[in-house]
Order: C-alpha cells, then structure tokens, then sequence
C-alpha cells in the first residue's frame, strides 16, 4: 500500500527550481530595501539643503500649532461628518433614481429620461464650488421660507446636487455592464420588469461599480471641506481662524491631516469588501 | 407565427403543436432560428404575425399579463444564466418567493427537494460559480421547473457542456420527462432526440420543413435539407 502524497519526493529538476525562485525571491527583496533608503536619502538631501525649508518647517509643521489647532479643527471636523453622512444618503437616492431613469426604455418615461440626461449633462459641468455659492446664497434669495435656512442644509443639498450628477453615471455604467441574459433569465422566471432590475440587475451593478463609487465617496469626504466657503464653520473654516490668528498655516496640514484619517479606514474597508466578494462569487480568486 | 429582425426575415409559417406531457424537439443547423422560435414563445421577443396558445390562452396577445405568462413557462439556456450574486438556494427559490409568493421556509424546503434530486444539496449555500458545468446546468434546470411550469422550453442546453456532463443534464431530463413535463427542447444531441423525444421538428432557414415522430424524421428523411443536416452530421 502506497500514499501517493507521503511517498513523494520531489525531483531534483523541481529542487533546482526552488532554490532558484528563493535566489530570486531574496535578490528581489534586497533591490527594493536599496532603492527605498536611496529615495529617503535624495527626498532628505532635497529639503534640507533647500535654503527655504527652515521658513516652511517653522510655518507648515510647527508642532506646537498644529497641537493647539488640532481640538478646533476636530470639532469642526464633527460638522463636516454630519453633512457627509446627510450627503451620502441623498447622494445614493438621487443619483440611484437617475441611473434608473437613465436606463429605462419605456416610452412612458421618455420625459424623465430626458431630464435625467439633461441634468448629468449640466451638474457635470458645474464646479463644486460655484454650485455651493449658487445654491447657498441663491436658494435663501428666493425667500420661500419665513426664517434663515441653515447654510450647513444648504450646503448639502449642493454637495448632493453636484455629486448625483457623477455618481449616477457610474451606477449607469453598472447596469448596463450587466448582460442582457441575467434580465432574460429573471424575466422567465416570470419577475417584472421591476423585480428584475431590483433583484438581479441592481445588485450586480452596484457590486462591479464599488470600486469607482468608493473613488467618489472619498472624493466626496474632501468636498465637504468646500463647504466653509459658505461660513459654516467645519474644518476647514476652523483651520482657517487659527491660521488667521497665528500667522502660521500649520492648522492647514491639521486639517488635511484628519481629512485622510477620514478617508484612509474607508478605503481599506472597500479593498477588504471587494476582495471578500470575489472569493465568494467566483471560483478562481483575483489574478 | 412570423417574426423579423429589420428586414431579416427569422421564422415564417411556423405552425407547432406540442401535446402535454409530452418532448419536443427542435432540430436545425446554427442560425435556423431555434433560438428565436423558443424567445418568442417565452414572450421575450414580440411576434410579427401569428398566435401563441399555451394551455388554450393566447399569451401572444399584447393586452394579457405578459409577466404572469412568462411565470408559467420555464426556460433553461444554452448559457445557464443562473445569478452570480445569490446562493444556488436562492436561485432556484427566487420565482418561487418572488413571483408565487410561497413563504421563504417552503420555498427552501421546495429547494432543497429539488436540489437532492440532481444529487448536490450540499451546494445550496454557495455561489454558482463554484459549481461545474454540469452542476450548473442542473441548477438552471430544476430552478426553471421549481414553479411547476405548463411547458418548459430548453435552448440548446447541453451545447457548453463536455460529453461526460452532457450526459448528467439528458439524464435529468429523461427523468422529468417520466414526471409529466411538457416540454420543448431545441439540441443538437441527435441520439437523445431520437431516444427521448415523441415529436422532432426540422427547422430549415426560418421554416418548420418536415415534423413527425423521431423514427420517420430520422430514419426516413423526407426533404432534401433534412437529409443533407442529418448526413453532416455523421460524415465527421
């Protein structure tokens, strides 16, 4: 009685192999460590021989302001949070109608279709930051309410506005990724046209497009950021008073630093999801 | 029936009957129109001309429920077509749950059923991607039929298949066709069609050319089309 997977020793030509793979596995190894303290050498050498970089450390990376503007930037970061979480949502509803009426073919809808297209067509176009002044001192010029709309409503809405327009492009570019032979199949099934794309083609859209939604989300995180220019005070604006009280633009780097704490667990949770998806969807893994 | 593509002319003077509980197969070189005929049938293609009766309903009629038509034919591709992003239980479930309404727990229990019959309910939980081919093909085959369909119309579906996994889809539908279906099955596999069907119809470009029971179809090739089909097939 022989185990053919206890008896086996491997050859000679497959020793040779492996000693060769792990020759070049260690030679690969060494190449990058060189090529990374060199890179760190020139990027040091750079700055320190510049004769400006003494100025720039003191006014940029003080650590003293960054320390004493970092509580001011944080709270304000809490109003950039609220609005992301508002934006997202209609973001994600807007933008998911659009798609739809983008992709329908009904006659009926010919009208909505049209709108759609229209509006994609526009909002593209529109810098963020003209949307925001638009709509933040434009909406309140109208006078349709009694009181003050708040600015930080205001700017959301203009964030969604904006950001719809992009978004449901990409969810477009989802659905119609989906082959005609999944809405076949569901269709024989005898589900409705609705059914269809709610079940069948809307998850699989929005599981192949993740990739390029995240790209917009984190876009988004940092657009928040615009909203200062409409004095509320998130962030960015909280940046700006202490630069403008200090003369130092270290609370600037704060503030960029805590926009890519912000986005940095969002990115590694879409990497983790999108990889945790194909493993279960498909047989052979991610080449 | 009749049916178009611009000015291609697909299927013309087609007339078909298929009697219950009984196989028919559709014959035909690539590009016949097999595949049409069994779209227009399950309503996924508008006809030109002509009727559609299922069960005495004239489901080509634009002003019936084309949904609850469709509900009552089931359909298996060449190309299995399951859904990627649900498990195998879910798949076979889905008409079921979505379109009959039957509660989740007796669906599955209908699922799981159906899934010990092609031999694979330990598959339920996973995704059709991890399934062979012929597993696959099984799964399209028993969530088509999960509803109890009045026909069932299968298009080609051992064409992507090896021999060996071709052989595991004919068998199950030997299988069904011992349990009452009805059902309508366009395929290149002439050795199944003579041994399985009661009913063999040529198509010839876009035109029913000759339509009897397999042995008379076969053995006794009346039009010079079929007999040229039938011989190329064997000259290899």
């Amino acid at each position: 009685m022989s185990d053919p997977a206890s008896d086996y020793t491997p050859s000679s030509l497959e020793l040779d192999r492996r000693t060769f793979r792990k020759k070049q596995t260690t030679k690969s190894v060494i190449i990058s460590i060189i090529s990374t303290i060199a890179l760190a050498v020139v990027i040091y050498l750079t700055l320190s021989n510049s004769s400006g970089w003494n100025r720039v450390r003191e006014t940029f990376f003080n650590g003293e302001y960054f320390i004493s503007a970092l509580p001011e930037v944080l709270k304000g970061l809490l109003v950039n949070l609220r609005i992301l979480v508002f934006a997202l949502i209609g973001t994600a509803i807007l933008s998911l109608l659009l798609a739809i009426a983008r992709t329908t073919r009904t006659p009926v809808l010919f009208p909505l279709r049209f709108i759609a297209r229209a509006y994609t067509d526009i909002f593209r176009g529109i810098p963020m930051i003209v949307l925001l002044y638009l709509i933040g001192f434009g909406i309140p010029g109208l006078e349709i309410t009694e009181g003050r709309i708040d600015a930080a409503q205001l700017g959301t809405a203009a964030i969604i506005i904006g950001y719809s327009a992009y978004v449901s492009e990409v969810l477009r570019a989802g659905i119609e990724s989906i082959h005609p032979s999944q809405r076949a199949a569901a269709r024989s099934l005898g589900l409705t046209y609705n059914q269809t794309t709610a079940l069948i083609v809307l998850p699989q859209a929005i599981r192949k497009v993740i990739p390029a939604l995240m790209n917009d989300f984190v876009a988004m995180q940092k657009d928040v950021g615009l909203v200062s220019v409409l004095g509320i005070l998130d962030a960015v604006r909280e940046a700006q008073i202490e630069v403008a009280h200090s003369f130092n633009f270290t609370p600037y780097v704060a503030a960029a630093v805590v926009f890519v704490c912000l986005s940095f667990p969002f990115i590694r949770l879409t990497d983790w999801y999108s990889k945790k998806v194909q493993q279960r969807e498909f047989a052979q893994g991610a080449f | 029936m009749r049916k178009s593509f611009g000015n291609h002319l697909v299927l013309h003077d087609i007339s078909l009957f298929v009697e219950e509980n009984e196989v028919v197969c559709v014959i035909g070189a690539s590009g016949s129109g097999k595949s049409t005929l069994m779209r227009c049938i399950n309503l996924l293609e508008p006809i030109d001309d002509g009727q559609i009766f299922l069960d005495n309903q004239d489901i080509s009629d634009p002003k019936i429920n084309q949904d609850k038509a469709r509900s009552q034919i089931g359909v298996v591709f060449q190309q299995f077509n399951l859904f990627p992003h649900m498990t195998v239980l879910d798949n076979v479930t889905l008409g079921l749950r979505k379109v009959f309404k039957v509660p989740k727990e007796e669906a599955n229990q209908r699922g799981i059923e159906l899934l010990e019959k092609i031999g694979i309910p330990e598959k339920a939980h996973t995704h059709p991607d991890r399934l062979s081919g012929g597993q696959q093909q099984r799964v399209a085959v028993v969530r088509a039929i999960a509803t109890n369909p009045k026909l069932l119309l299968l298009d080609e579906v051992t064409s992507a298949l090896d021999p060996r996994l071709v052989g595991e889809v004919l068998q199950l539908i030997l299988e069904l066709k011992g349990n009452n279906t009805t059902i309508l099955m366009a395929t290149h596999e002439m050795g199944f069609a003579k041994k399985a069907a009661d009913w063999i119809v040529f198509l010839h470009q876009g035109q029913l050319i000759a339509q009897d029971r397999p042995e008379i179809v076969l053995s006794n090739p009346s039009h010079p089309a079929l007999k040229d089909f039938l011989s190329s097939e064997i000259k290899f």
